[in-house]
Order: C-alpha cells, then sequence, then structure tokens
C-alpha cells in the first residue's frame, strides 16, 4: 500500500494545494513541500528497511484494473526504483524551495502542476504493468507542458516558452505512442503464443518475439526513451524546454524527467529484448558518443546560462548511453552513480541559474561578468558545481563517469577512447561558464543581495550530497547491485 | 409479419415519433420554450427508460430494423447525446429572436432518423433513416436565418447533401440490380464470390455517400463551414449523433458484407482513413475559429475509427463502441463548453481563439471542462479519450495493418499542436481589447447546463481511470 501512497499523496496533495489558495497565498507552497518532505522520508524508510539482496521486490502492490486485456495496476520497488524514488522527493523539495520567491502569480495552480508532475513520474519509477507505465509515461507531460508554457520565461529572439513547451510536448507524446505501438505489438505477440492477454511486465520478458519483429518492437521502445534522454538527433526539445522553463520546471526536467528516460530502458527496453539491444548496442554506442560531443560542443558557443546547462545534459546523458549498452556491472552501476549525481549537479546549476536571473534579470551570460566582486557566496557554489558537473575528483560525478568508461572499456575500447575527450570538452565549457559569469569585466559597481537562509540551505544541501556520494558511493552500488548483475548476465549470455 | 413482440421491441422508437407529434401540437396550440424542451427532455427520458425492457428481449430482427446489441448501444448514446443537446439548447435559444420551439421538432425528427439507422437492416430502412437524419438538420443548420453564415450553412449542406444521398442511392441501385435483394444479410449472401465490376462500383458508391456525412477526406469540404456557421446545438449534434449513426450503419453494412475485405475495397478505406487521419489534422492546425477546428478535427477521428471499418472483425465492434462511446462523451463535453460560451445566443457565435484566451480567470469551472475535453480529444491518459486511441491502435497493431498505426501515431502527434494551442490559450491572461460577453447574472438555464457539463467532465475521467465496464459492455455487442 505505500507504494500506492507514493503515487496518491502528490495527486491528492496537488489538488489540495490549488484549492488553498484562495485562503492563503502561501499554503500551497508549504503544502507542497510537506508532500515531498513526507514522500522522502518514505522513501529513505524504504531505502533503509529494504534488503535489496532478497528476492526481487522489496515491496509490491497489485490489483486487477482491466481484466479484458489482462491489465492490472501492478507496483513494484526494486533498489533502482528506491535510489530513483527518493531522488524524485528530494528534488521535489528543492523545485518547491527555489520557486518560492521565482513564482509569484497563479500559485496554487503552479503547484498544483508541479505536484501531479512529481506524482507521475512516481508512478513511471514503480509501474511494471506496462500500461500503466505508458499512462503514467503520458500523464506527466501536460502538467510539465502547463509548467514550461505558463510559468516560463520568453528566449532570446523572441521565442515563447508555449512554443518551447509545445515542441517538449510533441516530441515526447509522439514518441511515446510509439512505445504504445511497441508495447501492443509486444502483448499481441505474447498473446498469440500464450492465449492469454497480459501486460505484466514479469509475464512479457518470457514472450518469444520472432526475430523479425525484434528489432522493430525494440526500436519502439528505444526511440520513446531516446527522445527524453535525449539522444541526438531526437534532442531538439531540449534547449528550448529547458532554458525557458521557470526554476523548477528546468530542476525536475534535468533531475528526474531525463532519468525516467534512462530508468526505462534499464527496466523495459534492456531486459525485454536482450538480443536485439546487443545486436544494436553500437549504434546506441555511436548515438552516446554523438551525444557526448555534440552537447559539449554546442555548450561551448551558448550566450544563454540556462542553455548551456541545459546542452551540457545531453552530454552526461551519453555516458549513461554507452554504459547502458555496454552491459557489463561496473558500467551499469556507474549510470545510476551518474544520473544521480547530475541529477544534483544541474539541479544545482539551474537553481543558481535561477538565482542569478532574479538578482540580475538576465540569464544572457553577455551581460553578466564579475559576479564574484559583486555577489556574495552564490559564486563560491557556482564553482562547487561547475567542478562537480566537469567531473573534478571528489564529487560523485566523477565517480559515475570513471566507473562508465571504465566498465566500458573491455567492451568497446574505442568507444570509450573517444568518449574521453568528452571529458576535455566538459572542462572546457565548465571553465567558460564561470569565466563568463563570475569573472570577466565588472559590468556594474552595484553590490547584489546575496543568498537569504532557504537559498544558502538547498545549495548547501545539494553540495554535501555531491561530495558524499563522490567520497563514498557504495550505498548507491549495494542497492542497484542486484539488478546490474541480472542485467550483465543477461547480456553476457546473449554473446556467447 | 409484423408481430407486437416486433412493436414492442420498437417502443423506444416509437415513443420519439409520439414526442415529436406532441411537440408539434403544443406548438399549434400554443408556444412556450420552456414546455417544448421540457416535453423533449421527458420524450427522451421515457425512450430510455423502456430500453432496458427491450434489452431484456434479446435480439429480435422485424423485417426492416434489427434490435440487437450494437443497436441498443447505439441507441442510449443517441437519447443521452440528444437529452444534453436539449438541455444545453434551451439557455442557448433563449437568445434567439424568432420561433424557438420548431427547433426541438427538428431534434426529435432527427432522433428517430438516427435511431432508424443505427438499427437498419435493409437498405431502405438504411435510406430512409440517412434521409430522416439529414433533412431536419437542414432546419437545424439554418436555424438561426438572420445570421448569413447559419443560413450558409444550411444551405451548403443541404446542396452537398443532396449530392451524396444521390451517390448513395445510385450505389444502392447497382447492388440491387446485380443481387436483387435489398435486405442486408440475404445482400451478402448473394454477394459472395461476386466481384464483378458493377457491385464494386455499387459499394464504392455508397461508401461515397455515407463518407460524405461522415466528413471523410475528400468528401469533407463542407465540414468546417458548416461546423462554424451553424448554431452551436446544432453542431454538437452533428458531431455526435449524426456521425455515430452513420457509423454504425456502415459498420453492419461491413460486417455483414464480405465485400469489404475485398483486395480492391480495403485499400481504398486504408486510403480514406489516412487521408482522414492526416488530413483533417493538419487542416486544423492553423484554424482561429474554436468551432472549425474542433469540426477539422472530427474528421480525424473519423479517420482513426475507419481503422475498425478496415479490421471489420469481432473485436472491431468492440473497439467501435468503446471509441464511439469515449468520443460522444468528449465531443458532448467541448461542444457543449463552447455551446454554454456562446450562450444565449445573439449574433455569431463567439468562437474565436481570442475569446476564449484567459477563460480560466474569468469561468473556471467552464474553461476546466474545456480542457479535459481538449486532452480528452488528444488521447491522453487518464482520459477517456486515451482509451478509445488505445482501441484503435491496438487493433490495427493486431491486425497488422503499420500504415495506419503509424498514421494514428503521426496523426496524434499532428493533432497535439493544435489541441495545446487551445488549452494553453484558455491559461493565458486575457488580452485587454478581446471582445468578452460576461453575463452579470447568468441565465438559470446556464446553471443547468453547467451541471451537465461538469458530470461530462467527471465521465471523461472515471471512464479514462475505471474503463472496465465500459469495455465490457462493449465487449458483449
Amino acid at each position: 500500500m505505500t507504494l500506492v501512497w507514493l503515487i496518491v499523496l502528490p495527486l491528492i496533495a496537488g489538488v489540495l494545494s490549488w484549492l488553498v489558495e484562495r485562503w492563503h497565498g502561501k499554503a500551497p507552497r508549504w503544502i507542497a513541500l510537506a508532500t515531498m518532505t513526507l514522500l522522502f522520508l518514505i522513501g529513505l524508510a524504504l531505502w533503509w528497511h529494504g534488503d535489496v539482496g532478497q528476492g526481487r521486490w522489496l515491496a509490491e502492490w497489485r490489483a486487477a484494473w482491466i481484466p479484458r486485456f489482462g491489465i492490472e495496476v501492478h507496483l513494484a520497488l526494486d533498489g533502482l526504483s528506491v535510489v530513483l524514488v527518493t531522488l524524485t522527493a528530494l528534488l521535489g523539495m528543492l523545485a518547491v524551495l527555489c520557486s518560492w520567491t521565482d513564482v509569484t502569480e497563479r500559485v496554487g495552480f503552479f503547484h498544483f502542476n508541479l505536484l501531479w508532475v512529481l506524482g507521475g513520474v512516481m508512478g513511471v519509477f514503480l509501474a511494471l504493468d506496462l500500461f500503466l507505465f505508458f499512462l503514467f509515461w503520458e500523464m506527466m507531460l501536460v502538467p510539465m507542458y502547463f509548467l514550461v508554457a505558463l510559468w516560463g520565461h520568453a528566449g532570446a529572439e523572441g521565442k515563447t516558452p508555449v512554443r518551447a513547451a509545445t515542441r517538449f510536448f510533441i516530441y515526447t507524446q509522439a514518441s511515446g505512442l510509439l512505445m504504445l505501438v511497441a508495447i501492443l505489438a509486444l502483448v499481441f505477440i505474447h498473446q498469440s503464443g500464450s492465449g492469454v492477454y497480459s501486460f505484466n511486465y514479469e509475464v512479457l520478458l518470457s514472450a518469444d518475439v520472432p526475430e523479425a519483429l525484434r528489432m522493430p518492437v525494440m526500436l519502439g521502445f528505444f526511440i520513446a526513451f531516446a527522445v527524453k534522454l535525449p539522444v541526438p538527433p531526437l534532442h531538439g526539445w531540449l534547449p528550448d524546454a529547458h532554458a525557458q522553463a521557470p526554476t523548477a520546471g528546468s530542476v525536475l526536467l534535468a533531475g528526474i524527467l531525463l532519468k525516467t528516460a534512462a530508468y526505462g530502458l534499464l527496466r523495459f527496453a534492456l531486459p525485454l529484448f536482450p538480443e536485439a539491444s546487443q545486436v544494436f548496442a553500437p549504434v546506441a554506442m555511436a548515438l552516446g558518443l554523438a551525444g557526448i560531443i555534440y552537447g559539449a560542443v554546442l555548450a561551448c558557443g551558448q550566450h544563454d546560462m540556462k542553455r548551456l546547462i541545459a546542452y551540457t545534459s545531453i552530454s552526461h546523458m551519453g555516458f549513461v548511453l554507452i554504459a547502458l549498452y555496454a552491459g557489463t556491472a561496473l558500467a551499469l552501476q556507474g549510470a545510476v552513480v551518474v544520473m544521480v549525481a547530475h541529477a544534483f549537479s544541474s539541479a544545482a546549476l539551474f537553481m543558481l541559474s535561477g538565482q542569478v536571473r532574479e538578482r540580475v534579470h538576465s540569464l544572457d551570460m553577455r551581460d553578466m561578468g564579475g559576479l564574484w566582486s559583486r555577489l556574495p557566496v552564490l559564486p563560491v557554489f557556482f564553482l562547487a558545481f561547475v567542478a562537480a558537473s566537469l567531473g573534478m575528483p571528489g564529487t560523485a560525478n566523477f565517480v559515475g563517469e570513471f566507473m562508465v568508461l571504465f566498465g566500458a572499456f573491455p567492451v568497446a575500447p574505442v568507444v570509450v577512447v573517444i568518449a574521453c575527450t568528452g571529458l576535455v570538452l566538459a572542462a572546457i565549457y565548465s571553465l567558460l561558464l564561470m569565466q563568463r559569469v563570475n569573472y570577466g569585466p565588472v559590468q556594474s559597481e552595484d553590490p547584489l543581495p546575496g543568498p537569504d537562509r532557504r537559498e544558502y540551505g538547498t545549495l548547501l544541501a545539494l553540495l554535501v550530497l555531491v561530495i558524499l556520494f563522490g567520497l563514498y558511493p557504495q550505498p548507491l552500488l549495494d542497492t542497484t547491485a542486484p539488478l546490474t548483475d541480472r542485467l550483465e548476465l543477461l547480456f553476457t549470455a546473449e554473446a556467447e | 409479419m409484423l408481430t407486437l413482440e416486433h412493436l414492442v421491441a420498437l417502443t423506444p422508437l416509437i415513443l420519439i415519433g409520439a414526442a415529436a407529434v406532441t411537440v408539434m401540437l403544443g406548438i399549434a396550440w400554443r408556444r412556450h420554450h420552456a414546455a417544448t424542451a421540457l416535453t423533449t427532455g421527458l420524450g427522451l427520458i421515457l425512450a430510455l427508460l423502456f430500453l432496458p425492457m427491450v434489452a431484456g428481449m434479446g435480439n429480435i430482427d422485424t423485417p426492416l430494423l434489427a434490435v440487437d446489441g450494437l443497436s441498443r448501444f447505439s441507441t442510449v448514446l443517441i437519447l443521452l447525446s440528444t437529452l444534453v443537446i436539449t438541455l444545453l439548447a434551451y439557455p442557448y435559444l433563449e437568445g434567439h429572436e424568432g420561433a424557438r420551439e420548431e427547433f426541438y421538432l427538428l431534434l426529435l425528427c432527427a432522433v428517430a432518423g438516427a435511431i432508424t439507422l443505427v438499427s437498419a437492416r435493409h437498405l431502405a430502412t438504411l435510406f430512409l433513416g440517412v434521409e430522416l437524419l439529414s433533412m431536419p438538420l437542414y432546419g437545424m443548420l439554418a436555424y438561426r436565418f438572420r445570421e448569413p453564415t447559419s443560413l450558409e450553412a444550411g444551405i451548403k449542406y443541404l446542396v452537398l447533401s443532396a449530392a451524396a444521398t444521390a451517390f448513395l442511392l445510385f450505389g444502392m441501385a447497382l447492388l440491387y440490380a446485380r443481387t436483387g435483394e435489398l435486405e442486408l444479410a440475404a445482400l451478402a449472401v448473394e454477394l459472395t464470390g461476386n466481384r464483378d465490376a458493377w457491385v464494386l462500383a455499387g459499394a464504392a458508391l455508397m461508401i461515397v455517400g455515407l463518407g460524405f456525412k461522415l466528413s471523410l477526406v475528400p468528401f469533407h469540404l463542407w465540414t468546417p463551414d458548416v461546423y462554424q456557421g451553424g448554431p452551436a446545438p446544432t453542431a454538437m449534434f452533428l458531431a455526435t449523433v449524426s456521425k455515430l449513426a452513420v457509423f454504425v450503419v456502415l459498420l453492419r453494412v461491413a460486417l455483414a458484407a464480405p465485400l469489404f475485405h475485398d483486395d480492391w475495397l480495403q485499400p481504398v478505406l486504408i486510403a480514406l482513413a489516412l487521408l482522414s487521419m492526416l488530413a483533417g489534422n493538419l487542416l486544423a492546425l492553423f484554424q482561429d475559429n474554436l468551432k472549425r477546428l474542433l469540426g477539422y478535427s472530427s474528421i480525424a477521428h473519423f479517420g482513426y475509427l475507419l481503422v475498425a471499418l478496415v479490421v471489420a472483425n469481432e473485436m472491431a465492434v468492440e473497439a467501435t463502441g468503446v471509441y464511439l462511446l469515449t468520443y460522444v462523451v468528449t465531443t458532448l463535453a467541448v461542444f457543449g463548453a463552447v455551446t454554454v460560451f456562446a450562450s444565449p445566443c445573439e449574433g455569431e457565435d463567439g468562437a474565436a481563439l481570442a475569446d476564449y484566451r484567459g477563460l480560466f480567470w474569468r469561468r473556471p469551472w467552464l474553461a476546466g471542462v474545456l480542457t479535459l475535453g481538449l486532452l480528452s480529444l488528444a488521447g491522453i491518459p487518464p482520459t477517456a479519450g486515451f482509451i478509445g486511441k488505445f482501441y484503435v491502435i491496438a487493433l490495427a497493431v493486431e491486425a497488422g495493418h503499420w500504415w495506419l498505426a503509424g498514421g494514428i501515431v503521426l496523426g496524434s502527434a499532428i493533432a497535439l499542436f493544435y489541441y495545446l494551442r487551445v488549452m494553453v490559450a484558455l491559461y493565458m491572461p486575457a488580452s485587454e481589447d478581446s471582445p468578452i460577453r460576461i453575463q452579470d447574472t447568468p441565465h438559470k438555464g446556464l446553471r443547468a447546463s453547467m451541471v451537465v457539463l461538469l458530470m461530462l467532465a467527471v465521465l471523461i475521467m472515471v471512464l479514462g481511470i475505471y474503463p472496465a465496464p465500459m469495455i465490457g459492455w462493449a465487449n458483449a455487442l
């Protein structure tokens, strides 16, 4: 039942915070914050008490839903989900906190959308029925669309946030429908063999897909996840959506929504189609490489701070993609660490840009420069998170990327060698960002207000987490080990 | 021979006829808007109450009409939709300066036509139904004849509908000439193995005639103007009851006649489906009038539903049932919101997107219903529309029609653009100079309309979240 609450609580709180707005302007914020804190605690408790070595799932809940097609409400939690659920709740808290002064209009409706995105994401991480998974996958789009469209900022050259949001929605929805076609194909293939309809993940794992259909069906899943990850050339929605979303929207997009794609690949695309994935691996890794280089090179050329950070996300997710298709346990665990680390560092960078934007009223780095002397404390955080983002040893990002490269090397040495250039490029764009914003000629002598306690606290918490997992990533590795070991077995069995 | 049992089975139809006569006599005696609307509503409810009794009798074939699961299912949908339309038409017509009562008379006649059509098992009743459904619609479309657009809509529909009827009749004549049969079942037997050009031409002409009523591309040219110009309740009737009835009869023909699985006819249907999905959605992209946009969107929706006709197996009937139910509920909600927005009517219905800008901040409930309706039309879970879309995609995938599945995916992606465009406009801050009519004291009929709309919105959510009962019902067809 706990699993159901993880999804239902944010949905209820969302409606509630919309309704209470008329009584008290601040009430929606507190409701949202309390809900996310509660979810975070639940997540931690599940993590603490769950023994990942025992059995397949830490917790499971199922009930019949649409018996006609064997569709169930089937939720389950394993090591990977528990990490991501906790991460979602944590970033949810941060998203509420960072919009405390950023969002002043339609506060109730804003938090309604925020909480519904989070509820949908929770559902994605917990659903084990493919129909239910698809439902949540699509459900989180609508509130996200509203977040970007209604509270977003106009971009350069008169780009409206509505345009960015529409793009995001159409990309993900269209690719999502491809996934629905693939899911249905899988279900009907299984039905023709066994005579029963089932959308159950565990049942479909054993579906015997005919050779000719494996690749197209697998691609249906892959494309849906590749759009969300994003993998070039399917990344068109990302820079605009990230750059024009409100701070909380960017935090959620970069911190969690991108992770749903990696999760989908790990949970569904790879285990359901091990053979096809094996065949497809070189292409996927090449795409990952393209993502690393392309994202990094384009990041170097950006003037808009959030666009720059958005492009670095493409680059970092390239590492994840390479790791997933390398298929060794070490690389897969590295991917999980990169996911978590990237969630922290990119969320922090987006929050920092939001805070700079509140003070300088621009995101264009040409309007900045010399903030180090004008702005207390924040540039220090900037430096720390930029260092994390470029993979400085001692941060979680370093651990993740190192493990990915190390784990993938036996499988694909050439890919790893080229991917390493990504690290060099990362140093370049990170330092460019740092230099243009914080150093260089001062635009004005006026001092800017430093962070208040809320801003200070959230950034400090993130910094602690980045360093903590950088020095001691073992808890993450322990919880996800059973899953990654199983995947490795699947991969090596195919290779032989 | 017509027996007493047959008469009982046809009670709903008879009751609708009786209600139409009562309304007509009532108008002749004394004009009273509220009483007329009430009589209409009572007639519809009475017919609805008789349906469970009819259902208990099992399937009955009268000489001309078949009372079976499909016809009962469609009749329930038709009656309920008309009930909603009546409720919404009342406050709308309050603003009409001419005679208001005849609208209900026309409405009831059209409903009788629709019920006849969905039960037709004979080409004669098929034709009778189509005409009885279309004729009153000319009047209903041109009802606000002082508005040039309304008049234009009526005349356009009249001219093009007459042309379509000619196609339909010619097609029937060709089939009759080759087989000597008019009854659908007998016709199907005669047609088995018969593949000559005349038969195919006859079937194709019938598809053209019915395709016009369903506004499939390329027979869709009338749709946008008629939807935009016609009074909102009529457009609502056109989009729900009229299309539903015609589609059901087309499905009946397709199921009965093996002809539709012919190598020659099936590609035609596939092409029609793909064209309707893509062209309907593409043409809707840059419309600035909501009614017009919905017209195009309904073209696309029947393109999706044509998949059921292409496949035409057991599951196709189930899929049609589910899709029609979700489509009707959703369309009623969306058009209902448009109607309420335009009520009481004065001048041309304000349906420009600019009028809707910022609606949420003025009339939150109305905007909420519209949002849900649009999401459902776009097929986003967890709304009812998603279940419908799920079914047609499942149908296409199961039968291995990958082109159709691809068309649905592409069409839905395009459709999102314009649905989102409308939806986000509702939540934008209203522009200063937008021509808004804010009702200081809303008409009391409007409050009832709002209740109906909210019920529809709840239904959209319930059908989306818990579709099992609906699927069970459709599965039993």
